[in-house]
């Protein structure tokens, strides 16, 4: 039996199949302005990469901020609920899983069955967000994939006061008008991002093991500043970005 | 009609429509004041609102004024106006839009009728001082403050005879702006007539206990505006005695207000006033049921303490002890409680920007509740009248994910 998880993003739009409780593949691409088209359009890429049909896939669920556009899926569910079942499907020792993604960042804690119990979320504000991240890399001109690699050269941090997204660029452009080492600042807007995050972990008293998830989980540099501010080690999959498409695609095996 | 729209009919509240006239009614009496020669007080929500019933001066609300400026989506270009004027947007959306409202005589009712006096009760918050004090040197009218003491733990008897000692300052204060003495019999007649609408609003609430439930919160919030604005007088009576009926009467037909209600929710704080049908089609799309709430029980929650037949005396505990004025601890346990009595599945707590007092402990009372009932809570934030510190994906995603982790633990 065939299931399909469709997470669509406010930055990219991510596709998961499973076969048999066994994950197949999954592909990502980015939303665009349309995301129904996107939604189909990551769905039939995948299925022509692995070879199958679209009548042979039992149940669809969508996820996302754009869950609620994806006419062809059968069921629409949060992404805090896809990306517990996600981590539990992928590891079900699970109990933590911090999610960033573009505009929201999350905490949720799950019990040993990978139901989520509780969870938290950014308030109306992109700081913590992967939002804030490509803001700051393009005040850095660099491209957002490097941010993470860069950072680990930081000898000593920036310190980035400003919890505003708009007032932090600010001091960001200040640091580069100051010859402030690159590295040193990106890894300083890790360290800010962070601090955001683990005040979300600390409001549900976030359980190890942590799993990162969402699109910043790609960003070593993040993680570190992370596991550094929740005192803790935090494990990150190949499939980070795609983990809320493949509980959806979980769920929908359950459906 | 089809089948639909005989079912949609049916689950109307009639008494809704009677509501509104009399509030029609209550705003033209208001508002026509000065042609009968009547007196107009400015008062809060919280406040002692009897003395003034029994020297026939017409209470009017402002609070009552911004739920009605929220509902009718005006809080925005009034809460703006406010600030144009200096005000900063860190403070309360109800003062905000009063503070601009007396001077551009916006929103849906042209602004209120020009007060002659303000009675201003500090048992919601401290805010009402400074925005009564704005307001009346802004009408350059006198101003009463009754000052009721936080009871953290107990209405200590220092607080019992500080609380007394102003409603004497109250009666004379009155006695001095009227010009008239103070009808001691009258007053006792209108006591009893306040606790008798207190009782019945209770009564009305009560009935939410009932699966399925007869009426929403959002229907409480609704209704409530009787309690406050006509509280002591006999068209609060009638009407809550026809509202009880019909409340019954509905439980007895089995008529619910959610279609197929399957959650039962308890909400904390004041509504989001310019999203109700919103937030109420959201969770009846989830089969949830908003039943009751810790905002419209503040109305008869101290009841208690009262004493009908020693009105005057026991209005000082009545009226210090109110939700809003009482420890975090003693909140929780007021909501645990509300948690048993309606059968809770899930608790809804909205942080709201502009009400201090009520949001600030919500964390802690978050935490009490989960531990204690062990139902899940959700923090949703936002503003009762300002539209613009909502934000509805925000706020849905966290709807849907409460509810998807409700029905997971079903």
């Amino acid at each position: 039996m065939i299931f399909a998880g469709i997470d669509i993003g406010s930055i990219t739009a991510k596709a998961a199949i499973i076969k048999d409780n066994q994950l197949i593949s999954t592909h990502v691409l980015f939303t665009g302005y349309n995301t129904l088209t996107a939604s189909q359009k990551v769905f039939e890429e995948l299925l022509s990469k692995v070879n199958i049909s679209k009548n042979e896939v039992k149940t669809i669920i969508s996820t996302g901020y754009g869950r609620n556009s994806v006419d062809f899926a059968d069921k629409a569910l949060t992404e805090i609920i896809c990306h517990g079942a996600g981590a539990h499907f992928l590891n079900p020792e699970i109990r933590g899983i911090i999610d960033v993604g573009g505009q929201d960042s999350k905490a949720i804690l799950l019990d040993n069955n990978g139901k989520v119990t509780n969870f938290s979320m950014n308030d109306k504000c992109a700081a913590g967000t992967g939002r804030f991240l490509e803001v700051m890399a393009r005040a850095l001109e660099l491209d957002l994939d490097l941010l993470g690699e860069i950072s680990l050269k930081a000898d000593t941090p920036a310190n980035i006061s400003s919890i505003c997204t708009v007032f932090a660029e600010s001091e960001v452009i200040s640091m580069i008008a100051k010859q402030e080492k690159r590295e040193n600042i990106i890894a300083g807007i890790h360290e800010s991002a962070a601090a955001r995050i683990a005040t979300l972990a600390a409001k549900i008293k976030i359980q190890e093991p942590v799993m990162m998830t969402g699109g910043v989980a790609k960003n070593i540099g993040m993680v570190k500043a992370l596991e550094n501010r929740l005192k803790c080690q935090i494990l990150v999959t190949d499939s980070a970005q795609e983990n809320g498409a493949i509980g959806a695609a979980v769920l929908a095996s359950t459906l | 009609m089809n089948d639909k729209v005989v079912e949609k009919e049916k689950q109307k509240i009639t008494s809704a429509k009677k509501m509104r006239d009399i509030m029609t009614t209550y705003y033209i009496d208001a508002m026509s004041a000065k042609e009968n020669n009547k007196l107009v007080a400015w008062i809060t929500s919280g406040g002692p609102v009897e003395p003034l019933i029994a020297m026939d001066i017409i209470p009017v609300y402002p609070e009552n004024h911004g739920a009605m400026i929220g509902s009718s989506k005006m809080g925005e270009d009034l809460c703006m106006k406010a600030e144009d004027m200096g005000y900063s947007n860190d403070l309360c959306s109800y003062a905000r839009t009063d503070i601009s409202c007396a001077i551009v005589k916006g929103g849906p009712i042209g602004g209120l009728p020009e007060p002659d006096m303000l009675i201003c009760c500090n048992n919601i918050c401290g805010t009402v001082l400074k925005w009564y004090e704005i307001q009346a040197r802004f009408f350059n009218v006198p101003l009463f403050i009754f000052d009721t003491p936080v009871c953290h733990t107990e209405f200590s008897p220092e607080i019992a005879k500080y609380v007394r000692t102003q409603i004497d300052e109250y009666i004379a204060f009155l006695e001095k702006v009227t010009k008239k003495s103070f009808d001691h019999d009258k007053m006792a007649e209108v006591g009893k007539i306040s606790y008798q609408g207190q009782l019945l609003w209770q009564k009305v609430l009560n009935t939410t206990a009932n699966r399925p439930s007869p009426m929403t919160a959002f229907d409480a919030f609704f209704f409530l505006a009787l309690i406050v604005t006509l509280r002591g007088t006999m068209i609060a009576v009638d009407f809550y005695k026809e509202l009880l009926l019909e409340m019954k009467e509905r439980i007895k037909n089995g008529i619910s207000i959610v279609p197929n209600e399957k959650y039962r929710l308890l909400w904390d704080n004041l509504p989001i006033w310019y999203q109700l049908k919103w937030l109420s089609s959201k969770f009846s799309d989830h089969d949830a049921c908003l039943v009751a709430d810790t905002y419209t029980s503040a109305w008869c929650s101290s009841l208690k303490y009262i004493d009908e037949n020693d009105f005057l005396n026991s209005i000082a505990e009545g009226y210090t002890r109110i939700y809003l004025n009482i420890g975090v601890d003693q909140m929780a346990d007021q909501v645990i409680e509300m948690i048993k009595f309606y059968n809770i599945d899930g608790f809804v707590m909205h942080s709201n920007r502009s009400c201090k007092p009520y949001s600030f402990g919500q964390l802690d009372i978050k935490r009490i509740v989960e531990s204690k009932a062990n139902i899940p809570v959700l923090m949703i934030e936002a503003d009762m009248t300002d539209p613009r510190a909502f934000s509805q994906s925000q706020v849905e995603t966290r709807i849907d994910a409460f509810m998807e982790i409700i029905n997971q633990g079903k």
